[in-house]
């Protein structure tokens, strides 16, 4: 994993300055016996490919294809998670929200970037932005706008802002013409935004 | 603090850039600053509220300057440099020059995943009755603290009705200074839009914060 350091960024073969400073931090640390790199690696490796929307889209083709599981979900939804065995950092006090034909939900951290990490791994950079922290409580339909998402005028918006440690996942609503679908094949339609409300989950025309 | 962070209802910093597929870690120094960052945290003895506070008092130029795991990156140097286990002439020179401090909880690979699993709650036993219940009306109180805070500026002042009780929460006002954990009961409270934006604001939008007990009061 070290050797990729030289190979995978923009600025080519020399190092950016900020990359020279977090390999000296990390050789420091090691040194001083502050950190494991092995766990540094396992850290990354948890993050980058165990842990990400994979999972969130699990809970939500279960929920849409099993209503009392979707009840349990919606009641108490650290528990429900931890069902399908979702638990843990940044995901220790879950609340599910619902979207139906009448409120869309959109999540959001303005001052940091708070995100369900155990259904949906770590925030893309667009969560973190200052954009998108800024405008999300402000004027929420021209950020779904910026996705490409336009809502009927009349629909609710509720917008929530992550200030403690609740994590919220939105449940999106399930597309029309899946209704005969299997749960694993449901779960291809929940995109990561939809959990996040800037995005709806995919019709099976776009799914396929 | 009412830093940079607190961007709720900033204006000027463009479109969002939406990535649908992009990678988790956009440079590999960034998988070390992020993976370093959550390691430093048992041998270092801060919790996340300490580590938000270093975030955050980054001057604001800084904040608003620096790319996202950057931020992360100068509030673990911060903490390191506050207690001693790194010193700035370290920082220059990229080279350990002592021998390290004597730390407990460093974080072995064989732990990372039951570390992960069992994450960090922090909801705690309520020694009081819940003073707020769902559905009362709640005015977010005009508090500007200098130090750490989770009530963003946005809805401070405003009237909003209270939608969840959480049970008691560590306070990360009394956390991150290091007070101890002194939980309070915790809200989610959602505001109209127009409550917080004016009459101009979308009738169809409302907000929630999830807020401490003393970051409220009755209306």
């Amino acid at each position: 994993m070290h050797d990729e350091h030289d190979h995978d960024h923009d600025h080519g073969s020399h190092l950016s300055e900020v990359e020279v400073r977090v390999r000296a931090l990390e050789s420091i640390l090691v040194a001083k016996g502050y950190v494991d790199p092995k766990a540094l690696d396992l850290l990354i490796e948890t993050y980058e490919t165990r842990v990400g929307p994979h999972n969130g889209a699990r809970v939500v083709a279960r929920a849409w294809a099993d209503a009392n599981y979707k009840e349990r979900l919606l009641k108490d939804a650290t528990a429900a998670i931890a069902e399908l065995g979702y638990t843990g950092r940044q995901g220790e006090h879950m609340v599910a929200v619902e979207n139906t034909d009448a409120v869309h939900n959109l999540v959001v951290c303005t001052l940091c970037s708070c995100y369900p990490w155990p259904v949906l791994g770590l925030p893309p950079v667009w969560y973190k932005s200052a954009p998108y922290r800024s405008r999300a409580v402000l004027d929420p339909r021209s950020v779904l706008a910026d996705f490409g998402v336009t809502l009927p005028s009349d629909k609710e918006i509720r917008v929530w802002d992550s200030t403690a440690e609740i994590r919220y996942l939105v449940l999106p609503q399930r597309p029309a013409g899946a209704e005969t679908w299997s749960e694993e094949k449901l779960a291809t339609l929940v995109t990561r935004d939809s959990m996040i409300g800037t995005g709806l989950a995919k019709s099976p025309a776009e799914a396929s | 603090m009412n830093g940079a962070q607190d961007m709720g209802g900033m204006m000027g910093f463009g479109p969002v850039v939406a990535e649908r597929d992009g990678p988790v870690f956009h440079a590999a120094w960034e998988r070390r600053a992020f993976a370093l960052t959550l390691a430093m945290a048992g041998p270092g003895g801060w919790n996340i509220d300490q580590s938000r506070a270093a975030r955050e008092s980054l001057h604001p130029a800084q904040y608003l300057a620096k790319s996202y795991y950057e931020i992360w990156l100068a509030g673990l140097e911060k903490l390191m440099a506050e207690r001693g286990l790194i010193t700035p002439e370290e920082i220059a020179a990229g080279a350990s020059l002592q021998p390290g401090r004597p730390v407990t909880g460093v974080l072995a690979a064989g732990r990372v995943e039951s570390v992960l699993a069992r994450g960090r709650p922090t909801e705690r036993a309520a020694l009081t009755p819940a003073g707020f219940q769902v559905g009362e009306r709640v005015r977010a109180r005009n508090l500007h603290p200098s130090g750490h805070t989770r009530l963003p500026r946005y809805v401070r002042g405003h009237v909003g009705r209270v939608t969840h009780v959480h049970g008691a929460h560590v306070l990360p006002d009394a956390h991150a200074a290091g007070l101890g954990e002194d939980p309070q009961w915790l809200y989610t409270v959602r505001f109209a839009a127009q409550e917080l934006w004016g009459e101009a604001a979308d009738r169809t939008v409302s907000v929630a914060v999830d807020a401490w007990e003393s970051y409220l009061e009755a209306v």
